[in-house]
This record gives structure tokens, sequence and C-alpha cells, in this order.
């Protein structure tokens, strides 16, 4: 067990020092650091200056190491479209990342749960049946065209909801909530919904198959046995052992709403790291993406290291029971 | 005996005008895999709808009423025509007009050609890259095989799209901001090649492992012939199901890709728009009442999909590889 965690672990941060290898060779050999900075009329001597400054002609490993010195506390250096330390740029977008990836969470594991529990029990239903094909339709449509189809009808047809934005934020000590307005929380419905639709089909279809299994075994036969209502039976003892999996899936894939972040935040000009990111590609600001690059890669490992710690815990079983998308 | 026998085989011998033994195209008509497709109306529909798509993509230009990459057959006259069934419909223009006077359908026929383009194109560059490396990993295996495949752990754990965004962005701030059309397309081939091939690769190794211990590999080499013939010509037609079935779901993969980075404003530009492009640009004027710019190229983008995604479901369960 021991064994194991440390192997893991050493896996995981080999991965970090090869992304890191990755994000400096972004950094320093893409396109040159110095004319990213200087203007048009800057003199070869103030360059020269800078590039000393800059350390650009210290040998390569030097910089590497000094370049991981500086991502291990957070100094990611100057983003070139904002002249902004990405670091505090970062700081100020994350709190509407995790927000909305936390909420279409939520949203994904309650509906999913929900409606993965009534198409197991209700197998032959017409509400069944259409929830197998909208799960069908949700895995299939690209998320952006969710998004707008989302937009279309709330915000520009039935005008209920905002389309853009996060509404009014309250502001406690770095982080920003727009979960205290109303118009936060208004803001906060479609790009949720975007977000977790797809999260949500594929935990309705995993709580599903999972229920379908459990209700087939002999503990439930023999709770009906002793009589159990038909309640107690499926919320107690067969909905209970779906959801170990169900978390685990919901764990591992918060990695993956946080990326797939990138386009509801771009559909919904949602103020958070996504955005962010997608305009540092269109502008080809290095410093930012590759400070997001570590970052989300950080998040994917440790999420990914917990994950397989608590698998050998939990129930070893559940390795073929996950599927990743895209 | 004989009187009882005899009409039994003219029987047996004339019912049913069977084609050549032997032709592949009689092979195909008895095939298990036939009439599973013939059994399944859903996948029939969705196969002719596949079919049509790349049908139009082909014809573009002749089905097209404008070529709308053409600056000079665009008049702005034309912009903003409601589709042709409302009230403000004009003539030659079916789903309508968008800003510059571009015929949306005309638009989404070019863009069908540039999306399906870049998604065989990917699916092809990432197979090649996937089967390679799968048989190389499986059939030398020890450390190479290590090597490829922790390449592989890592990169699955990132989701293909941030791979693509990252190569793009990579691609771009090398080459500057200023690259041309075509090369934009070649940067999302090799964007989304990269980003796919690892599923082949592990599909490959499995099935190379599973095979290289058979006798017939060893026949092979025991009669001196090369690794590589045996790899390609002996063991990868054995793998070649599984590879056709992820090949189609990663088609469905690879167009959502490529039309999410349009989309994002890292793919195809508004000289040269796919489906993803389309759908960006039209998405500027959902605001302004003009839902057609962006409704129809998003209507195709999504049958398109769909439908390839149930012809890759269908063959998933008719082939039934063991597939994940």
């Amino acid at each position: 067990m021991l064994a194991f965690t440390l192997r893991r672990a050493i896996q995981a941060i080999g991965v970090m020092i090869a992304v890191g290898v990755i994000a400096f060779s972004m950094f320093r050999f893409a396109g040159d650091p110095v004319n990213q900075i200087v203007s048009m009329d800057t003199s070869a001597a103030e360059r020269a200056a800078i590039r000393q400054s800059l350390g650009l002609d210290d040998p390569v490993l030097v910089q590497l190491g000094r370049y991981f010195a500086n991502a291990a506390q957070f100094k990611f250096g100057v983003s070139y479209q904002f002249r902004l330390p990405v670091a505090d740029l970062l700081k100020e977008r994350m709190p509407a990342t995790l927000e909305l990836a936390i909420c279409a969470t939520i949203l994904a594991m309650v509906f999913g749960i929900l409606m993965g529990v009534y198409s197991a029990l209700h197998r032959d239903s017409l509400l069944a049946k259409i929830l197998q094909a909208i799960s069908l339709i949700g895995i299939s449509l690209p998320t952006f065209l969710i998004g707008i189809l989302l937009i279309y009808l709330f915000s520009v047809t039935l005008g209920w909801l905002p389309s853009f934005g996060r509404g009014e934020v309250v502001r406690i000590g770095w982080w920003t909530t727009g979960l205290l307005t109303i118009s936060g929380l208004k803001a906060l419905i479609l790009p949720s919904i975007t977000l977790g639709l797809f999260q949500m089909t594929l935990i309705m279809r995993l709580v599903r198959a999972e229920m379908l299994e459990v209700l087939r075994t002999d503990y439930i036969r023999f709770a009906r046995a002793r009589g159990l209502t038909t309640r107690a039976i499926h919320f107690g003892h067969a909905l209970k052992n779906t959801l170990v999996p169900v978390i685990t899936v919901a764990g591992m894939q918060f990695g993956l709403v946080i990326a797939f972040a990138i386009i509801t935040e771009t559909v919904f000009q949602w103020p958070g790291m996504g955005l962010l990111f997608v305009q540092a590609v269109q502008n080809v600001d290095i410093p930012i993406m590759a400070a997001y690059l570590l970052m989300v890669s950080l998040i994917f490992v440790t999420i990914n290291l917990v994950v397989d710690i608590l698998y050998t815990v939990v129930d070893p079983r559940l390795r073929s029971t996950i599927s990743r998308p895209v | 005996m004989s009187e009882a026998l005899v009409p039994h085989q003219a029987k047996a011998d004339t019912p049913r005008k069977r084609p050549l033994p032997g032709s592949w195209f009689a092979r195909a008509i008895e095939s298990d895999l036939f009439y599973s497709f013939r059994r399944s109306r859903l996948t029939m529909v969705a196969t002719a709808m596949t079919v049509l798509f790349f049908l139009l993509a082909i014809l573009a230009s002749v089905l097209a009423v404008q070529n709308p990459f053409d600056p000079a057959q665009l008049q702005l006259m034309n912009s903003r025509i409601a589709p042709i069934w409302t009230a403000d419909g004009q003539s030659p223009f079916l789903l309508g007009t968008d800003e510059q006077g571009r015929d949306v359908f005309s638009a989404i026929l070019y863009g069908l050609r540039i999306s399906l383009t870049v998604g065989v194109l990917g699916v092809l560059f990432s197979g090649t890259l996937g089967i390679i490396l799968g048989l190389i990993a499986g059939y030398i295996g020890g450390a190479v095989d290590g090597l490829i495949m922790r390449i592989a752990d890592v990169q699955l754990t990132f989701p293909a799209i941030l791979i693509a965004l990252l190569v793009n962005g990579v691609v771009k701030s090398v080459f500057g901001n200023r690259l041309d059309a075509m090369s934009t397309l070649v940067v999302l081939v090799i964007a989304i090649g990269l980003s796919f091939w690892v599923q082949y690769a592990r599909t490959v190794r499995g099935s190379v492992m599973v095979e290289k211990n058979k006798d017939y590999v060893a026949a092979a080499q025991l009669i001196g012939l090369p690794a590589w013939v045996i790899m390609l010509r002996h063991v990868l037609p054995n793998a070649m199901g599984p590879i056709l079935v992820i090949a189609t779901i990663n088609l469905a993969l690879a167009i959502i890709t490529e039309a999410t980075l349009s989309f994002l404003g890292a793919g195809m530009p508004d000289t040269m728009p796919s489906l993803g492009t389309l759908i960006r640009i039209g998405n500027n004027y959902l605001f302004a009442g003009e839902w057609w710019i962006v409704a129809f190229p998003g209507i195709a983008l999504a049958a398109l999909i769909l439908s390839i995604n149930l012809l890759g479901d269908w063959l998933r369960d008719a082939l039934n590889p063991k597939l994940r």
C-alpha cells in the first residue's frame, strides 16, 4: 500500500516536471520574450540590458531551474497583453471558474443521480426512454452549441436570464463571489447547465447501469423477502451502493470540468481562467498559456493521485467502470 | 433412397441466385455485419445521413449558388436576408445570408468540406501515429513499450481540447500570428492528431501482445520475414476491427474538436470558415434577431456528429470488440 502510494506520488512528480519543461520551453523558445516586452524603437543596447535582467543569457539549465523555482512561488512572469503579473491575473480569475465548476458539478450530480435512478427503476417507461435519448444528444452536441441554444431560448427569446458575465459580485477578502446577489445567481444558471450537461449525462448513464446491476443482486432480493418497503430498498440499499463509483467519477471529472470551462466561459464571456487562457491563445500570450498549463496540470495530477490511492482503499473493481470522454 | 435425395439436392441448388462465391461483394452481403446493419433502421438512417453529408461536402462547388470564399461574388446589398420561407426571404438564398451578403447554405456546404477534411485527415494522422506506436510498443516491448505507454498515460490525463489548444498556441507563437488558411488547416490536423493517438496505440498494443505469441507469427519469423512485414501484413489485420470502431467515434470527436477550436477563435479563420467558424460568426448576430446565421450551421454540425456517433455505436456493438 505504502509502496504503491509512493510510486504513484513519484510518477505524479515526474509528470509535473515534464509539464514544467514543456511550459518552460514554450516560455523560452516560442518567440523571443524580449520582443514581446519592448516597443519598436527600443535600441539594441536597451534590448541587451533587458535580456540581461531577464537572465536570458544564462545557460538553459540554469534558466530552467530558475523557472521551476519561480513557478513554485507562483511567479509566472508578466502577461504580454495586460502587462500584469500572471499570478495576479490567475488569482483574480480563479474564484469565477471554481464557482462555476462547483455549481456545474453539483447540478450534474443531483440531476444525474435523480434521472439515473428514475430510468433504472422505470426502465420501460416513456420518460425513461426520453431521458436516454436526451443523454445521447447531450453527449453528441458540442458544449458551445448547447450554450448558444440556451442563450437563444432564455436570453434572446424569453429574456429571463443574462447571457454574459457574472452579474454583481461580492468581495470577501481576495475571493469574489456571485452567490450572494440575485443577479450573480441568475448569471450562474445558464453557464452551470451548459458546463454540467455532459457530466450529467455521464452520471445518469453510470447510475442507471449500476442500479440495474445492484437491483439484480441477492441482498436486494433478501431485502425484499424481509418485507422492507420498496422505497427503503431502492434508496436505502440500492442507491447507497451505487454512490461510491458515482462520487469517484464525479471527483475524477472535476479536472475535466475545469478544462471544459474554457468553452463555457467563452460562450458566456464568464470572466474566469478559461476565458483568460483562450484570449492568451488568440493573442499568443505565452506566460499566461504556460502558467495555465502548469496550474491545470497540478489540479489534474493531484486529483488523479488522490483518486488512484482511493481506488485501492475503496474498491479495486471500480477501475472498469470509469470511461474518460474526449 | 436416391429418389428421395435427388429432389432435395435440386431444391438446394435453385432457390437463391448467389453472386459468384469469393467476390468481396458477395461476402459483404452475406456477412453478419451486413445482416446486423439491415436489422437496425436507425443505423441505416445514420449511414444515409453521413453519406449525404460527405456528398454535400464533395459537391459543394456544384450545389452552392456562390463561392463564399470569393469576396468578388459577395454583395453587401444582399446582406442579412432571412431564410426563403420567411416574409423577407429572397430567391437564391435558401437559408438566408449573413452580414457580408454570404449565402448561408453555400457557406455551410463549404464549411462542411473544411470540417470533414480536418476531421478525416486528423483521424488518419492520429490513427497512423497511434498504430505505429502501438505496434512498436507491443512488438518490441521492454523499455520502449514502457516509455510509449507512460507518455500515453500522461497524455490521457489531459483532455484533447486542451492539448489541441496548446499545440495551436505554440505553433502560432513560433510562426507569429500570420498563418494563412491552408497552414492553419494543417496545424489543426496536427493538433487533433496529437491529441487522439493514445486510444489507437493502446488498442493495437493490446492486440499485438495477444497475437505475437501465436503460431502464425512464429511461423512468419521462422521463414525469415522482417519484423515490420510481420507487424503490418500479419499482426495488424487482426486488430483492424477495434481500430475501425475507434476511428469512427474519433471522427465525430475530431470534428467536435475542430469546431470547438474554430469557435474559440483558435481554428479556421473567417476567410476560410469551417462549421465552427460559421457558428462563431453567427453567434455575434444572435441578439440582433438574425438567428439563421448561427442556427443552420449549428444544426448541420449537430446532425453530422449525431449520425457519425450513431454509426460508431452500431459498429462497436456489431463488431463487439472488447473496447475499454
